[in-house]
């Protein structure tokens, strides 16, 4: 009875031993992914240094699903510049390229209006009721560069979250079930 | 440890890295071209020029634009966005940039124009200071890549003026 109590024992600690490296390991993935994402922040000085595009408005310069990268620095704004904007009221901020720019002499204060490439008039109608320009304070950062199709898993996992689950669900198994 | 699924990782792994390498020496490869631009810009009318309901100078123009950006164009370029812009310094503006005309220009052949246009964006001042006011016009390109670092650069254009009389 003895050799099985310890062949029992000794899978139940293989067990315990693996259950834990498995768990140690997804930890990292997830604190590393976390700290990418962070030292990015830090780096770019952007709240959000990667954006996806999700309308046509700025075609056919970036299109739904393109990935922007942002920078934020203390540089002036200038126009023609493509920006990333909050406006009072609308969640989903917005990208386009700045076509006149206001800047006072003593305070350094901008005031800056902007258009899609591809839209026909200028984003006032897209504004807060009233406002006629937007300030330093609505810009999230600048586009800086570029990289094509890459938004799309974001956008497909968003727009269909059952296979965000599906995935979820399939990396997790692969992680329970692998042994290395 | 040689199972589908590790061999299938790999080759994805693989195929990712070579696939941002290409696109980080393709943005890097930008840096070689040396472009050689140039650009003339004519005011030929100034259609109308008066103070807004609101108190703000408005004018229109009619320009000539033309502009070689040719060499601006690469094999990883996928348009360049071009546009001219009034700039001018006021008594409270340190610099007021005003888009007065813009184009896309899609492919190289493109990029060598002439157009004949007025203002497509109104040329309006915060104030009323445009009576007799020096302004510079400024061709402005970003160039927009197919993969990559964005680029941007100008030509300007001083001594235009605008009349002391609105009209």
């Amino acid at each position: 009875m003895g050799w099985i109590g310890e062949t029992v024992d000794s899978i139940k600690s293989i067990q315990i031993r693996q259950v834990l490296t498995q768990a140690v390991s997804l930890g990292m993935i997830v604190t590393s992914a976390l700290i990418i994402w962070k030292a990015l922040m830090c780096i770019t000085g952007s709240e959000s240094p990667v954006v996806v595009v999700l309308s046509g408005s700025m075609e056919p310069g970036f299109k739904r699903g393109d990935i922007l990268f942002l920078h934020m620095s203390n540089d002036p704004i200038r126009a023609g510049e493509i920006v990333v904007f909050n406006v009072d009221g609308r969640e989903i901020p917005i990208v386009h390229r700045v076509i006149k720019v206001h800047e006072r002499q003593d305070t350094g204060e901008v005031d800056i209006l902007t258009k899609g490439d591809n839209n026909y008039g200028d984003d006032r109608l897209l504004y807060a009721h009233g406002q006629l320009w937007l300030q330093r304070h609505h810009i999230m950062g600048r586009a800086v560069g570029f990289l094509p199709y890459v938004g799309w898993v974001t956008i497909i996992m968003t727009e269909k979250p059952i296979i965000k689950y599906i995935l979820i669900g399939a990396l997790g198994l692969l992680v329970i079930t692998s042994k290395d | 440890m040689h199972t589908v699924g590790y061999r299938m990782n790999a080759v994805l792994t693989l195929g990712v890295t070579i696939l941002a390498l290409i696109c980080a020496m393709a943005s890097l490869a930008d840096n070689l071209n040396l472009p050689s631009p140039s650009a003339h810009v004519q005011v030929l009318n100034i259609n109308w020029f008066q103070k807004q309901p609101n108190g703000n100078d408005e004018v229109s123009l009619t320009l000539n634009v033309s502009a070689d950006l040719q060499s601006m164009f690469t094999w990883n370029t996928k348009q360049v966005f071009v546009f001219l812009a009034a700039e001018y310094e006021t008594p409270q503006n340190a610099l007021n940039q005003v888009s007065l005309w813009d184009s896309i220009l899609p492919s190289k052949e493109h990029a060598k124009f002439l157009i004949h246009t007025t203002n497509k964006y109104r040329f309006t001042d915060q104030e009323s200071n445009l009576r007799g006011k020096e302004f510079n016009l400024t061709l402005h390109w970003h160039v927009m890549p197919k993969t990559g670092k964005m680029f941007a650069d100008k030509i300007v254009m001083t001594g235009y003026n605008l009349p002391q009389e609105y009209r």
